[in-house]
């Protein structure tokens, strides 16, 4: 499987960089203190291919805090507010869109 | 129920103890997930959108209370109460942590049960027909010969790395309850004029990007030679299959490409030099495996218990009997089938607590056994018929008697988008609301045998291409759009349905199958007449014409 890093990166607006953490396998978001958060607000923005490459390579390196990582588009609020992309991010972001089933 | 061994125990064993310490190297970074990877997929663990995913074999769809249990156990201890059945015999728990995994499987090893050939690019769980040792009719129980392959084939070098994953599924009835033709390998248990034992095999079926029905490459091979066979093609695929690309790496691709004829002759030529080797079975083999399948004492029972005759004054009982009960082999005794498809839920998931209350009505009521379906359904398959009455109210108190087996509500599907990383649309909405637009029962009876599948991509495992009616999820410009194919079954006479026009949208998916319902009802020739019946009468075109009309 080719490295996200040697995938030509292109990015057509605000984006972020998010991943499942390693141990427990939850959505986290790459931060701008080179972290991982599980909220959306924390997220380090990028606005072009060279911040989204810079950002990609931290978060590859840091193969024991979260694994898979990759760019995912964003949108921002004019409040700044960031905003999933896409569905599969909004799902992401939110959890499933079903009731699940009753803890039992 | 087939009773494990010491090598059995021995080998899930020190395989939990093999991934707990694969799982401490990875979580202290000393593997990189690179190569950790592979090490997990081949206990079942994936990761999912949310969480990483443990999927969990149930060989052959056979499962003792204990293990129903165990099941229940995780789902509860590790996870979020409940678990999904999938199309392939396992259950799936979507929420479970990395660091928990190695105590998860642990805990499932104590009662015989693991997550081996659940993933990865082996031989996969070998599947077959719930109703196994139990159908009337049957030729004999498939199921030790699934156990004979699984015993050969789990942890075999040869097939730990296949160009791609591998699939075997058996059947020994008349009617494919396991959908053989759509396998790797397919395999129909059939008696020569001898009387002897053995195997009708297909090779090259499959679903997924580029669907295909099996290829029957011979129509007898000896129960005694059948794993010299199937190594022969595993064989030809290991040399032959493509490497390269996965999208065209399943045997199905390599059967096509080379033509089944010239497939045929290549393992015909690999199998001369395995036939009479030590792959060769003897009768003392599939003597011990059969000897360790425990089968039920049954009793001498009426054919109509008075129990049975009282009940039937209950149109509730009545409707779910009708729709769930299936004749035994021995009089007296059915196998009940269990929908997990109630109306307006996921298809094939059930909690922990169901879990646990279903595996003391089988203790109760079933000898202890309880089965898994293709469908995502349930069976208990030894109950006494003075018992359903009885086992149908307390079925119902749990939300498990809903009476829609094989009806439109009976939906198959995948977890689609909502858990799925490679899935581009969501399916178990679609299915939750299909299900409440079809939830009277009259209605979902009057419409007869009709099953729906639903995906959501393209890898199928919603198995769209066989539904009566298949619905795949696709994204277009940012949507979810869904493809509708009609005409596809899974059974013996398996066919992939067809495209009847263009991608609709999430929103108008139901609307659209009411149409083609509405149409179906209107153009058949008399109420037997199956949904897929009218549609390989017609064709498409008058579907078609129906839904697109006013769209």
């Amino acid at each position: 499987m080719t490295s996200p890093l040697q995938q030509k990166i292109k990015i057509a607006g605000p984006s972020i960089v998010t991943a499942n953490r390693t141990w427990d396998g939850i959505v986290v978001y790459r931060t701008a203190d080179k972290g991982w958060s599980a909220e959306l607000a924390d997220a380090a923005i990028v606005r072009n291919s060279d911040e989204a490459k810079a950002l990609l390579a931290e978060a590859v390196a840091d193969d024991v805090g979260a694994i898979g990582p990759y760019i995912a588009p964003v949108e921002l609020g004019d409040d700044g507010a960031i905003k999933p992309g896409n569905l599969r991010e909004q799902i992401r972001k939110a959890g499933v869109t079903i009731e699940l089933p009753a803890q039992g | 129920m087939y009773a494990y061994d010491e090598i059995d125990r021995t080998l899930v064993n020190e395989r939990v103890s093999e991934f707990r310490d694969q799982v401490q190297r990875r979580l202290s970074g000393e593997l990189t997930e690179d190569e950790f990877k592979m090490l997990r997929l081949q206990n079942g663990v994936y990761l999912q959108l949310h969480a990483y995913m443990f999927r969990v074999a149930i060989p052959y769809g056979t499962l003792a209370t204990n293990q129903l249990r165990a099941l229940a156990h995780v789902a509860r201890k590790y996870d979020r109460g409940y678990g999904h059945f999938t199309t392939r015999q396992n259950i799936q728990f979507n929420w479970i942590k990395l660091s928990d995994l190695p105590d998860a499987l642990a805990d499932l090893a104590e009662v015989g049960i693991h997550a081996m050939q659940t993933s990865g690019n082996n031989m996969r769980n070998v599947t077959s027909d719930q109703w196994a040792g139990v159908a009337p009719g049957e030729i004999e129980d498939p199921r030790i010969w699934s156990e004979l392959i699984r015993q050969h084939t789990t942890l075999h070098p040869e097939f730990s790395f296949l160009p791609r994953k591998f699939k075997i599924a058996i059947t020994a009835s008349d009617h494919d309850r396991a959908a053989i033709k759509v396998h790797d390998i397919g395999l129909r248990l059939i008696k020569n004029e001898k009387g002897e034992t053995g195997f009708e095999v297909l090779v090259g079926g499959g679903l997924g990007r580029t669907p295909f029905i099996g290829k029957t490459i011979k129509h007898f091979v000896h129960g005694r030679d059948l794993l010299s066979y199937i190594e022969a093609i595993l064989r030809v695929y290991n040399q032959y299959g493509r490497r390269d690309n996965i999208y065209k790496a399943r045997i199905k691709i390599l059967v096509h490409e080379l033509g089944i004829e010239k497939f045929s002759r290549e393992v015909e030529e690999e199998w001369q030099h395995l036939r009479n080797s030590s792959l060769q079975i003897d009768d003392e083999v599939i003597e011990d495996i059969r000897s360790r399948f425990i089968y039920p004492t049954y009793e001498k029972l009426p054919h109509m218990p008075d129990e049975l005759r009282q009940a039937a004054a209950d149109p509730e009982f009545e409707a779910w009997r009708k729709n769930s009960v299936a004749p035994h082999k021995v009089q007296g005794y059915s196998i009940v089938t269990i929908s997990l498809k109630p109306i307006g839920a996921p298809p094939g998931d059930a909690t922990a607590d169901q879990m646990d209350a279903l595996a003391d009505l089988a203790d109760k009521y079933s000898f202890g056994e309880i089965r898994v379906g293709h469908e995502q359904n349930l069976a208990l398959p030894h109950v006494a018929k003075r018992d359903l009455p009885a086992l149908w109210k307390a079925l119902d108190k749990l939300g498990l008697a809903t009476p829609n087996v094989n009806l439109i509500t009976d939906i198959i599907a995948c977890p689609g988008l909502d858990y799925c990383s490679l899935a581009n649309a969501r399916s178990i909405p679609i299915a939750q609301e299909l299900t409440r637009r079809f939830a009277n029962h009259e209605l979902a009876n009057l419409i007869g045998r009709l099953h729906i599948n639903i995906s959501g991509c393209i890898n199928a495992c919603g198995h769209h291409h066989v539904g009566h009616i298949g619905i795949l999820g696709v994204e277009k410009n940012g949507e979810e759009v869904y493809q509708i194919t009609i005409g596809g079954r899974a059974d013996e006479n398996a066919a992939l349905g067809n495209l009847i026009g263009p991608g609709v949208k999430f929103d108008e998916v139901a609307d659209v199958v009411e149409d083609i319902v509405e149409a179906y009802l209107a153009l058949r020739e008399r109420p037997e007449e199956l949904f897929v019946e009218t549609v390989k009468r017609l064709g498409v075109e008058p579907f078609k014409e129906r839904v697109y009309a006013t769209r």
